[in-house]
């Protein structure tokens, strides 16, 4: 019988195909809240009609999660609450431990889920009133702690991931920062992929695409640190399986990159002629990035079981 | 068999230099829990074929197989290891740790119990485990592993597989009653020259002790278990994994007002 590192004997959660989903959406949802907030934040009103396409993503995306978590609970599923609520018997009351990833996140998506839905409903009725709803101040206060809790939705699914016994995701501590990188490159990759339905939106795409150029290159530095962590723990043979997967994760990090790099370009030249190209490039690279944040979580999560 | 009382610790003292690998424990724990244990398959790799520890494997009697290459002549051959392996109801319990449910409890004869009607199933636990002890079971839904026979200790008897094991390879008892029983067992085995023999889990090293610990022949991880150096709580990694998250978000919030500051585009 062949052992492998010492540390690890463990036997698999089998956290397949929902979780690769809800891991998918989550970096999505909180990453569309947050890139939605720093377009609001840069106070050009121009930048609204993208910031509303974000708030939009980020409840759809919110409103998938807890559906998957719950279908990954299998015959259990109608005990998705206790996630929330102890009941044990004698000593019922609320769950929550600080040190566990997966109570924490279960309140995080309940009190995130209540700001996606009422930013996205403000952004629905003042898009139907024609002006903003909420005075600009209060909105984006409101927006900045969504933001933050939105940052932790798409960050903790990969520090719950470290938070266990399992060979790859305990041996590095970059997933929290890894899955939040790219959960904000694939959102601005959505939010950019969706203004070709709401052409006012078009202002803002250019700064999209360096914004996602930016959190390219931070998920870029952190795959290396993750190769690297896991590398020193001596768990790497179980990752060199997924190597295709982990190629694409690296595609759509690198059309982040070159996106960024060609939009760059034509920010600098100002010409409206290369606007349609820009627009084909979008859906593009787009894609590319979205199979790419897809395809990263695929590659972490199977790489351990 | 002294009489058990809640509020004592209790645990099990496994002797593997006596373990003949019988399997008595494998099928007395089956008996009693009602587990109808998994259809059965031939590893092909082992004379064991229980497999591991699982939802329906509460007891697994491992078998260590040094099998030489070469035909062993009297005096050369390499005994086999055998080991009956279960939940080792570890003091500071990573399966307790992580489960967002609370259905993870320690009983009032401190041994670590999944209270069947709390857990949703989240499978945390299994993740978490450093002993590969718990399983799914896909009827319930929940986490499944040894109870240490919580009902059989509340009624006042021993685990059905220390009741059964034929050559007292599995002790029960009061943990200090076991823990003196192992140090003297230790010391005889060291005056026969069985200098290899240790003790696994008696002492706080790994976990801060384990209520199931081990008399082992040989030293852990080829057992399968993890040794001291290697025993981690996942909350390790709680700090390492949010201050790497922390540090992402500032560099992408910088990141993300650099790149939407307003800068009179047309």
């Amino acid at each position: 019988m062949v052992y492998l590192a010492a540390e690890h004997f463990v036997r698999s959660p089998q956290w397949l195909w929902y979780i690769l989903f809800y891991f998918f959406f989550a970096g999505l949802a909180g990453g569309s809240y947050a890139v939605a907030t720093l377009l609001r934040l840069s106070g050009e009103a121009r930048d609204e009609p993208a910031a509303r396409i974000g708030f939009y993503v980020s409840l759809v995306a919110t409103v998938l999660c807890p559906i998957l978590l719950t279908a990954d609970l299998g015959v259990s599923w109608t005990r998705f609450w206790h996630m929330l609520v102890d009941v044990t018997p004698g000593e019922t009351g609320i769950n929550f431990k600080y040190w566990s990833p997966m109570s924490v996140g279960a309140w995080g998506l309940l009190v995130f889920g209540f700001f996606a839905f009422v930013s996205a409903a403000e952004a629905w009725l003042s898009d139907r009133r024609g002006s903003p709803l909420v005075p600009p101040f209060l909105n984006r206060v409101f927006n900045v702690v969504g933001a933050v809790l939105g940052i932790f939705i798409a960050s903790y699914t990969g520090v719950l991931l470290s938070v266990s016994n399992q060979p790859v995701w305990s041996d590095t501590w970059s997933l929290g920062g890894l899955f939040l990188a790219s959960g904000l490159s694939g959102a601005t990759a959505l939010i950019g992929l969706l203004m070709r339905y709401r052409p006012e939106a078009a202002f803002s795409l250019a700064r999209l695409h360096q914004a996602a150029g930016y959190f390219s290159a931070l998920e870029l530095a952190l795959i290396i640190v993750f190769f690297v962590t896991v590398g020193a723990a001596g768990t790497l043979p179980r990752v060199l399986p997924w190597l295709a997967l982990w190629a694409l994760a690296v595609a759509g990090v690198a059309a982040g990159l070159v996106g960024a790099r060609g939009h760059m370009r034509v920010m600098m030249a100002g010409g409206s002629a290369a606007l349609a190209r820009v627009r084909l490039d979008t859906v593009v690279v787009s894609l590319l990035v979205l199979v790419g944040v897809l395809a990263l979580r695929a590659a972490v999560i199977f790489s351990a079981q | 068999m002294p009489t058990i009382k809640a509020g004592e610790e209790y645990g099990f003292f496994t002797d593997t230099s006596v373990c003949i690998g019988c399997k008595a424990c494998e099928v007395a724990c089956k008996e009693w829990n009602q587990l109808e244990g998994n259809n059965p398959t031939f590893l092909a790799d082992s004379f064991d074929n229980t497999g591991d520890l699982d939802a329906q494997n509460w007891r697994h009697v491992k078998f260590i197989e040094h099998v030489p290459d070469q035909s062993a002549t009297t005096g050369d051959g390499t005994a086999w290891l055998m080991m009956s392996d279960v939940c080792k109801h570890c003091k500071h319990a990573s399966c307790m740790e992580v489960c967002p449910t609370g259905a993870i409890i320690r009983t009032e004869f401190n041994t670590v119990f999944i209270q069947q009607d709390v857990c949703n199933g989240c499978r945390n636990c299994i993740a978490a485990c450093p002993y590969g002890v718990i399983g799914m079971n896909q009827q319930t839904g929940t986490a499944h592993k040894c109870t240490l026979c919580y009902d059989r200790l509340q009624g006042g008897l021993e685990p059905a597989c220390a009741k059964a094991c034929p050559t007292q390879s599995i002790q029960f008892g009061p943990l200090a009653d076991l823990q003196q029983a192992a140090d003297v067992r230790l010391a005889t085995l060291h005056s026969q020259g069985q200098t290899q023999a240790q003790l696994y889990g008696r002492d706080d090293k790994v976990y801060g002790g384990l209520n199931a610990f081990f008399l082992l022949m040989d030293k852990p991880e080829t057992y399968g278990l993890p040794n001291a150096d290697n025993a981690k709580l996942p909350s390790r990694n709680d700090l390492g994994g949010y201050v790497g998250a922390a540090i992402t978000a500032v560099l992408a919030i910088v990141g993300g007002l650099i790149a939407f500051r307003r800068r009179g585009m047309g």
